[in-house]
């Protein structure tokens, strides 16, 4: 496989409830890796992935799922997983039993059915509640039942829309530790969150959307780098700050230094970050002495305010 | 070349029927399906009980006349209808309202092999439930006679026969409604709207032209009876009076008239999206 049909590809879709706008004119290249999908609520992210998946039909454009189209469940099912965030199940079931039931409507024989449900739960630790009614669990446990469904069948592709909802902290750091295993292992996994730094932590790339739009793609970095009308904002730690404050303003695309309020620090905003570090490092070698560089606003919260506005809707 | 998917659409429509029949068997809210079909059961075996309290007995004749009537007029017209209202209609629908449907959508199972099964389990479902009270209705109605006559009445006197029709037409009722019914509901959001419209339709058939008979469930039906149930009443005189069908031309008649049915639920099933919110 090479090229698209090792992405998935969004071409020109949109998709229009009546007259409501879902999302417009979406063109996406998405390829293996963590991929989050960062948005408010009404930002289109639930329906970019029903799209996906073949739950909505899109009004116009088309989609490929590893080449296949969504329109073909036959083919794609076998290799796209989907945890949605309704958080609803067939009734009277146990864990197993759905995560069982399931993976018959594959097709697969009852031993071969059993032992992959079985294996499912046990990557979710579920198997002490294994069977319980799913009415009886609670809401990090529905979840993660779920999560075993989605994944039982060893999906190439995973989508998940805010698999993190109702998890404890513990279970929560399990689960992403999950994802990044799945990533590793060459998984396309797709994750919409309203949870900010999760997101960070665990995305390869973001997809930004705002009203039904993508207002940004990419990795991280990539995507503050080309929101211009934020400067860097970078804060370097050292002893005497407003010496070093003086020096920095050599280069003119330095455009603020502030002292930091403990004293022992400084953050610049910058127009051109790489002049900035190379200057830097000529000051390093001059005899000054830093503590600590990093980025200020290099991450998933300052891009989604930046380009999306502090509201952020609901976030 | 890519073997022929049949093995697979067959397991996997196992898989379906296997989650469904129980669902359909078992749900609380079908409870008032038992009773329609089994309310018929109370009458005849009240009406036994009655005979043998009061050591009497009916006239075969009469009696099977009358069975004939409740069949036709209550069994077929409202027990199955309706039964098949709440069955097929929740096939889909019901999944949709309690936003289970995304689970059978999000499986490598074909669109069209899906309504299948589906389907398929809600035939079994009222076909177990509505036969089983006909042939249990048919045996109260016999409970009272002596032994001789009702023996007599099975293997010399046709009633066996009788027996197996009213059994065979109150499957082929589940088979015909439905395939009906489940493309009413890829139609329509409330099913007292199909519900009605095909209750009309179906309870105008006696006065509709030969031709226009023929696209109604209940035409084929009653053409496949063993007995022909009397009509009486004011608007009798109105009643377009036709020759039966015969089962070699009922049979297929109705099956035409649930693939078409299913063949229009196939086209919406292809294209069905989930939107939970505007159920």
């Amino acid at each position: 496989m090479s090229g698209p049909e090792r992405e998935i590809v969004f071409e020109n879709v949109s998709k229009f409830y009546g007259e409501v706008l879902g999302v417009n004119r979406v063109n996406l290249s998405i390829p293996p890796g963590i991929t989050s999908l960062v948005g408010p609520n009404g930002s289109g992210k639930t329906t970019l992935m029903n799209l996906m998946t073949g739950l909505l039909r899109p009004s116009q454009g088309a989609i490929r799922v590893l080449g296949v189209s969504p329109q073909q469940p036959e083919t794609m099912f076998r290799f796209v997983g989907y945890c949605t965030q309704y958080d609803s199940f067939p009734r009277g079931m146990t864990g197993y039993q759905f995560v069982y039931s399931f993976l018959r409507l594959h097709g697969k024989a009852h031993a071969e059915a059993h032992d992959m449900a079985w294996h499912a739960l046990e990557r979710v630790t579920m198997t002490d509640a294994a069977h319980r009614k799913v009415a009886a669990y609670s809401k990090g446990m529905r979840q993660r039942i779920k999560l075993a469904q989605a994944i039982a069948h060893w999906p190439t592709v995973l989508v998940l829309d805010e698999p993190l909802n109702g998890l404890d902290p513990l279970v929560r750091a399990e689960t992403i530790a999950l994802f990044r295993t799945l990533a590793e292992e060459g998984l396309h996994v797709i994750i919409s969150s309203h949870i900010l730094h999760e997101v960070d932590a665990i995305s390869d790339q973001v997809i930004l959307l705002s009203s039904g739009y993508v207002v940004a793609e990419g990795q991280i970095h990539g995507v503050r780098t080309e929101v211009e009308e934020h400067p860097m904002q970078i804060l370097i730690r050292c002893n005497h700050p407003s010496t070093l404050a003086s020096r920095i303003f050599e280069l003119d695309s330095v455009v603020e230094a502030r002292v930091h309020n403990d004293g022992k620090g400084l953050l610049v905003r910058t127009r051109d970050p790489d002049r900035f570090y190379l200057l830097l490092n000529r000051l390093v070698i001059d005899g000054v002495d830093l503590e600590s560089v990093a980025p200020a606003d290099d991450d998933v919260h300052s891009v989604y305010e930046y380009l999306i506005g502090p509201d952020g809707g609901s976030i | 070349m890519r073997a022929a998917p049949w093995r697979q659409w067959s397991a996997q429509i196992l898989a379906i029927l296997r989650l469904d029949i129980k669902k359909n068997f078992l749900s609380r809210r079908g409870l008032w399906v038992y009773l329609l079909a089994f309310a018929p059961a109370l009458l005849f075996g009240g009406h036994s009980l009655m005979m043998l309290r009061h050591e009497r007995t009916c006239d075969l004749g009469r009696d099977s006349l009358i069975f004939a009537g409740v069949f036709q007029f209550f069994f077929l017209r409202l027990g199955v209808f309706f039964g098949c209202v709440g069955v097929f209609m929740k096939l889909f629908r019901g999944e949709m309202l309690e936003k289970s449907l995304h689970y059978y959508l999000l499986t490598p199972v074909r669109r069209e092999v899906l309504l299948a099964g589906k389907y398929l389990a809600g035939v079994i479902t009222t076909a177990v439930i509505f036969c089983t009270s006909t042939a249990l209705c048919f045996g109260l109605l016999l409970w009272h006679f002596h032994p001789a006559i009702v023996q007599q009445y099975l293997f010399e006197g046709g009633g066996l026969g009788h027996l197996i029709a009213y059994v065979g037409t109150t499957a082929l009722a589940c088979v015909g409604y439905g395939g009906v019914f489940l493309m009413m509901s890829f139609l329509f959001r409330n099913p007292i709207i199909p519900a009605a419209i095909v209750l009309v339709w179906e309870s105008l058939n006696p006065f509709l032209p030969a031709l226009l008979k023929k696209l109604s469930v209940i035409f084929y039906l009653q053409s496949l009876c063993p007995v022909e149930a009397p009509v009486r009443g004011d608007f009798a005189f109105l009643a377009v009076l036709t020759q039966p069908t015969p089962a070699y031309l009922a049979i297929p008649g109705l099956l035409l008239v649930t693939v078409a049915s299913l063949y229009l639920a196939a086209r919406r099933v292809r294209t069905l999206e989930i939107s939970y919110g505007a159920e």
